[in-house]
């Protein structure tokens, strides 16, 4: 635990951003390695303050790019230290060669992203560009969709990766500005609390311990690869029985139940869509209009990105009869992420739902209860007809002519 | 290591790729023990050949060599081989032929210069220059 302690209220007053710096702080980090960028600057800033005033007894090291904050954040790993960092955006995008570093080198770390949309054009709001473009980078992926839940996935995020059946560095993503800047009321853990939840860091191959010599990032070819490969994705695949004990035992410190897959009335839902961030918390309340309406409607949105929980949300969405999949980043020539994700999930069970794709909130843009609403009407419309309303894809909240893709 | 790397599958690799220097863990300063005498693992680059990256070869002229270590202490790869302060030759299975040695051995003509790869030695030396400069 750092030597300076922070007196904590019940009750604190925090946006997502110092959300999850609060969390880094208890987290008693070895090494921060950071680049500032909107949306995550004040993750960035609020750390170097709380290190400014005595409260880290870690390093804080400013560097040059976002290259060269994760390129630190691996090498102190390596040397044996906890290490986290936090970035958005373009500067995700200057990270991600790293990020594969950082994952096939199996070195624990958390990484903060504040989703927001990829130039061009250039845009600081958010939307899951950023997050999509993780995907296959080998980390853990976890979503929140408040600030409380930034903070408690911080927290759970050390534990999962630096298990030693894991080993893996791991995301937390929150929504730009929706989140990172919105201020709620948060129930944090006292400092020794939440240092005891994360526990001792304890190293692994470390390039610190002199009585065993250890190179990292090393090259193999066609001969070694594949095996390596195939043992990260091992322990991927894996992570969810630790991610399961870590949730469970969050749950009985701070009363907070986590699930890889969240929902809101989905016991007796005709209707449904699957949702990434806040959205899911604007659907709520879009259920409960639509409830007063007659409408059985629900709501699913993943917690754990990565490793993908495709039996839970399969299992989720067999009563329903039509599903629309938001996926909130330009899908780039396809359906969206999520789409594939779902109809990957619900293809090897009985369960044929109506499956839609609605590309919304690019860039920022506002997705409100008023619009979820009409969502859910159609999904009602086309539940009753039997089948979709002319096509897979369609575009939601965007100005000018109708886009649709995919007729069917 | 019980088992060499080449009769692993995935599930019994060191993750991460991590390679190991040594065999086991040590309680002495490698430093202090010579390269013969040091117990490295299997993994280690000491076993790896890679001689055959070179297009051009260093070669020694032992009459020239005034023992200044210059090449020992430059060398990028510890490919100079040297003991009680004496050079004895080179590594040439490390050795990619950077041609380093040559440029900071300081004697005239040089003790080290790179011929390429398929000279031999016998050839190389009869073909070595004069003192350059002062007649």
């Amino acid at each position: 635990m750092n030597s300076k302690i922070m007196e904590l209220n019940k009750v604190e007053v925090w946006d997502g951003n110092m959300a999850a710096t609060q969390a880094m702080r208890q987290a008693d980090i070895d090494v921060v390695a950071a680049y500032p960028i909107t949306p995550s600057t004040p993750v960035v800033e609020n750390y170097a303050t709380f290190h400014a005033n005595g409260y880290i007894d870690g390093e804080f090291v400013m560097v040059e790019s976002e290259h060269a904050a994760m390129s630190g954040c691996v090498g102190a790993a390596a040397a044996g230290g906890r290490v986290a960092t936090a970035t958005s955006s373009q500067g995700l995008a200057l990270m991600v060669e790293v990020l594969y570093q950082a994952s096939g080198m199996r070195l624990p770390m958390v990484l903060n992203i504040v989703n927001r949309a990829l130039a061009s054009p250039l845009n600081v709001n958010g939307d899951h560009s950023d997050l999509y473009l993780t995907r296959d980078s080998g980390w853990i992926s976890l979503c929140t969709f408040s600030p409380q839940e930034v903070y408690d996935m911080n927290l759970c995020a050390f534990k999962i990766g630096e298990h030693m059946d894991v080993r893996l560095p791991v995301i937390v993503n929150q929504d730009g500005f929706l989140s990172s800047h919105t201020a709620q009321n948060i129930y944090p853990l006292q400092d020794k609390e939440a240092c005891d939840f994360v526990g001792e860091y304890k190293p692994l191959n470390a390039m610190l311990d002199f009585s065993r010599p250890v190179t990292h990032g090393v090259q193999t070819e066609e001969d070694w690869h594949f095996e390596h490969k195939a043992k990260q994705h091992d322990a991927l695949m894996n992570s969810t029985k630790v991610i399961a004990e870590v949730f469970a035992e969050f749950e009985k410190l701070s009363g907070r139940k986590y699930n890889f897959v969240e929902s809101y009335k989905m016991e007796d839902a005709e209707i449904a869509i699957v949702v990434l961030g806040t959205t899911y918390e604007s659907a709520q309340l879009a259920v409960d209009k639509m409830r007063e309406e007659g409408i059985k409607a629900g709501v699913v949105a993943i917690r754990v990105f990565r490793p993908f929980p495709l039996k839970e949300v399969s299992d989720m969405l067999q009563n329903v009869k039509a599903v629309a999949c938001m996926d909130r980043s330009a899908p780039g020539g396809s359906v969206g992420a999520l789409y594939n994700e779902i109809s990957g999930a619900l293809f090897n069970s009985p369960a044929r739902p109506l499956l839609s794709n609605i590309i919304y909130g690019l860039g920022g843009r506002d997705m409100t209860i008023g619009v979820l609403c009409d969502i859910y009407r159609d999904l009602d419309a086309e539940a009753k007809a039997g089948k979709l309303n002319g096509s897979i894809q369609r575009f939601v909240g965007v100005r000018g002519p109708e886009l649709k893709y995919y007729k069917v | 290591m019980s088992k060499s790397i080449h009769d692993m599958g995935w599930d019994e690799l060191v993750l991460g790729a991590a390679v190991h220097s040594f065999k086991e863990e040590i309680d002495y300063n490698p430093s202090q023990v010579l390269p013969e005498n040091r117990d490295y693992a299997e993994t280690n680059s000491k076993y790896k050949y890679v001689g055959d990256w070179r297009v051009f070869k260093p070669v020694w002229n032992t009459d020239l060599c005034i023992h200044c270590q210059f090449c020992w202490l430059y060398c990028p790869d510890t490919s100079i081989l040297s003991r009680e302060k004496k050079m004895i030759g080179f590594d040439y299975d490390h050795c990619k032929g950077c041609g380093i040695c040559q440029e900071v051995c300081p004697t005239n003509p040089k003790s080290i210069i790179m011929f390429t790869e398929q000279t031999e030695e016998e050839e190389a030396l009869n073909q070595w220059p004069e003192k350059k400069g002062s007649k």
